[in-house]
């Protein structure tokens, strides 16, 4: 057992803090959200530059050789600096497929993916179908060799900034059947592709994006056609790590924050951090935030271990992670009184990520019932 | 990062797992540790391990540890978890023991140490007082000197057990005009000594698990004081920290939600398992979720302190989480056995009448046992207290 860094770890945490320390702190970082485009591609290019979209690849796939623990490390910095640019939805998710197709697909996709130059966001939601990864009406129909993929994917963040989209679809059986589904790779300018871009509460960018007799080729398809939930639910149990670890490290500084105001905010002639009740819930933040960042290490070190315990691994983090972030955010910005509620404050804008970053992928609720029903499933295996 | 274990680690868990299955006595298993065990009992399996030296894992291997790292210690409480021993008592091992090693005379060493190892010594902790709970130094026990002697006299409470024990481990005001911290001592008494009485205490679920220690003109030879005089609350501050792993609790915890679990697969509702509820099954759900945080906080902390950092400031909230959980365990189970939480536990009723037990048998102790751990957010420095270190310690405010 070992829960030290790797040196090339500890390297991208530090090249990655200090980055963002000198180019990304609160004031930059709300210009840029307020902007037209609401990114920096120039930023992105210094995130390739530093190696930060390598790092979790094999070296085989053009990485450097790492895995989830560095995926989870730039997750963590992201979340300290409220960083906007789309690491989960390119490389952990859009990544994360490519890097299971095919040796064509890795030379076509993956490998500009990792330069920077090509970014993915991953269409997986709908308007109708909630967190069930299953529960699609965009269809994909064989169309020669090809297909054909019409519907509504719904909430897709990163999508303005991207030039490609992993996209889910039914291509066959009937609305929630876990067979039958396909992921697809479709370039953004493809035709029939419409989006409707729009900024998020949390300073990110998304698209409502329509797919109307979208043709894609057979080489469009990542995996099987036929059974892609496998490789969906693989991916998005990597995307709820690496969210976990972005959760993390918006908890630390949101914690850390309150404590500080409470340092140097004075009522009834002391500061408020004198007084125990304010103490104790301050207590309980950083005790929800470690905690967390536990969570966030079990999820992580578990990806690779069988499918029941890697999902339910996944799950009691996102559930954890969920319930500490809300217990943090709400009660930083109760500490920081009026001010908390301002927008010019950092505080505010920690607690609305924190709060998004719990309907991402599956809620609290949702994770708590998958937990419980892959228990249930476990027990009935152990009792046969 | 990896979670695995070592080639070695693997083989010294069978080593492990093996020796508990050959040595535990067969007439204990399944007994379960409980407040109304008899001394022997009590004694049963920390003798045993006494023996084979196993019985201070965590001690420096020079006074009798093991040398075992701290994955080994891990898995080793995991194990014994697995197979809910009795044991070793705290207030030897893991409190006046790391207390005498790391501040007594070689004398005491030598004449404690031994039986502290052996499981031959009983001691108890004489630290709470009627007026110092929470406010653990305002301890009004005075200790006189007198010749070779201290002549102590006040009253002590909550000394867990002290019907059984050979030896206390005692705070007392020696110097009284010293501000509150600075003028207590730490001194060992035989509680064999004339002028000691010890009162038993009657707790909500009916054990005598505790009792008060009354002590008139007791004398002590002054080579039972441990380190110096008016030092005494450094020594007992060390003590309190001391031995943060474990004091969570994840391998007992785990282990009483698989019975949990089984209790709730045999109890019915509307003619199906409790199990298959979704309100309860997601109940017993959230707990392990929260079980897995603490679980990986303990590991992180272990992992620090291997790397010789010491305990990072994740260990201190495993004593609030770990009690939090054990509490909410507790609570779940008397909820899973429904209406037979009400009668008395086999041989608790004080008339005789359910000396057969009433229900199923694992609803016996269901309701003593809730009403027992509410103890252990107040004992070892309430979880109120914890709070207060943190905000010290770590917050800095």
């Amino acid at each position: 057992m070992d829960f030290n860094f790797t040196e090339e770890q500890t390297m991208i945490r530090d090249s990655l803090a200090r980055l963002i320390k000198d180019q990304y702190d609160f004031d930059t970082r709300r210009k840029v959200v307020a902007s037209k485009e609401g990114w920096r591609p120039a930023m992105w290019a210094q995130f390739a530059e530093l190696g930060l979209l390598a790092a979790p690849f094999s070296e085989e796939d053009g990485g450097l050789g790492g895995g989830p623990i560095d995926a989870m490390v730039v997750m963590e910095e992201f979340g300290k600096g409220l960083v906007v640019e789309p690491y989960l939805q390119s490389v952990v998710c859009g990544g994360g497929f490519l890097k299971r197709g095919s040796d064509a697909q890795k030379a076509e996709h993956l490998a500009p993916m990792i330069a920077g130059e090509r970014v993915f966001a991953f269409a997986y939601a709908e308007p109708k179908g909630r967190f069930n990864l299953a529960d699609l009406e965009t269809t994909a129909t064989k169309d020669g060799s090809g297909w054909k993929i019409s519907g509504h994917k719904a909430v897709v963040v990163g999508a303005p900034w991207a030039s490609h989209l992993i996209v889910t679809a039914r291509t066959a059986g009937g609305r929630r059947d876990t067979k039958g589904i396909g992921v697809f790779i479709v370039a953004k300018d493809a035709k029939g592709v419409t989006t409707r871009d729009y900024p998020t509460v949390d300073g990110r960018r998304a698209s409502e994006v329509h797919f109307d007799n979208v043709s894609v080729g057979a080489e469009a398809v990542i995996g099987d056609a036929g059974n892609g939930l496998p490789l969906i639910e693989t991916v998005t149990d990597e995307a709820i790590a690496a969210l976990c670890a972005e959760a993390c490290g918006a908890m630390k500084v949101a914690q850390t924050m309150t404590v500080e105001y409470s340092r140097t905010r004075k009522q009834f002639g002391t500061p408020i951090g004198k007084f125990q009740v304010l103490q104790h819930k301050m207590v309980d933040m950083f005790m929800e935030a470690e905690q967390s960042v536990s969570m966030t290490y079990m999820a992580t070190l578990k990806l690779g271990e069988d499918e029941v315990t890697r999902k339910k691994a996944a799950s009691a983090a996102k559930v954890r992670i969920g319930q500490a972030g809300r217990f943090v955010g709400q009660n930083a910005i109760q500490i920081h009184g009026g001010m908390g509620m301002t927008d010019e404050l950092a505080i505010g804008h920690y607690f609305k990520r924190l709060t998004i970053i719990d309907s991402e992928f599956g809620n609290v609720d949702h994770h708590l019932k998958r937990y419980t029903d892959l228990s249930a499933a476990d027990v009935a295996v152990a009792a046969e | 990062m990896n979670l695995d274990f070592t080639p070695e680690e693997i083989a010294f868990r069978d080593e492990v797992r093996a020796f508990i299955r050959d040595n535990y006595p067969k007439e204990l298993a399944g007994v379960g540790t409980r407040e109304d065990l008899t001394r022997e009992q009590f004694l049963a399996w920390h003798k045993i391990l006494g023996k084979k030296g196993w019985s201070a894992p965590a001690w420096p291997k020079k006074y009798g540890g093991t040398g075992w790292t701290s994955t080994q210690r891990y898995i080793w409480s995991e194990e014994n978890a697995r197979m809910d021993t009795i044991m070793p008592l705290p207030f030897s091992v893991s409190m006046v023991g790391p207390v005498i090693y790391t501040f007594g005379s070689e004398e005491q060493k030598a004449k404690h140490l031994p039986g502290i190892l052996s499981g031959e010594v009983w001691w108890c902790q004489g630290y709470s007082e009627p007026g110092a709970g929470s406010d653990l130094a305002s301890v009004k026990t005075t200790a006189v000197r007198d010749g070779d002697h201290y002549v102590i006299n006040g009253q002590k409470t909550w000394t867990t057990l002290a019907q059984h024990a050979d030896w206390g481990f005692f705070l007392c005001r020696t110097d009284p005009s010293a501000k509150q911290q600075e003028g207590i001592s730490f001194i060992l008494v035989d509680m064999k000594t004339p002028g000691i009485e010890v009162r038993p205490i009657k707790l909500i679920d009916g054990t005598h698990e505790v009792n008060e220690t009354w002590l008139t003109d007791v004398r002590v030879p002054v080579e039972n004081l441990v380190g110096k005089e008016n030092e005494g609350w450094t020594y007992a501050k060390f003590l309190l920290a001391h031995e943060r792993s474990g004091i969570a609790g994840v391998a007992r915890s785990k282990r009483g939600i698989e019975r949990l679990r089984d209790i709730a697969s045999s109890e019915t509702i509307d003619g199906t398992p409790l199990i298959t509820n979704g309100d309860f099954a997601r109940k017993i759900s959230q707990l392990e979720i929260d079980l897995t945080a603490l679980e990986f906080t303990e590991l992180r902390t272990l992992a620090s302190e291997a790397a010789g950092k010491g305990p990072g400031p994740e260990s201190s909230i495993l004593k609030v989480k770990g009690t939090e959980i054990q509490q909410r365990l507790t609570e779940l189970t008397l909820e899973a056995v429904g209406n037979y939480g009400a009668p008395y536990a086999r041989g608790m009723d004080g008339h005789g009448i359910n000396d057969f037990g009433v229900g199923p048998d694992y609803s016996n102790y269901a309701a003593d046992t809730y009403f027992n751990m509410r103890k252990t957010s107040i004992y070892g420095g309430s979880n109120e207290i914890q709070r207060n270190i943190i905000t010290k310690m770590i917050l800095g405010l």
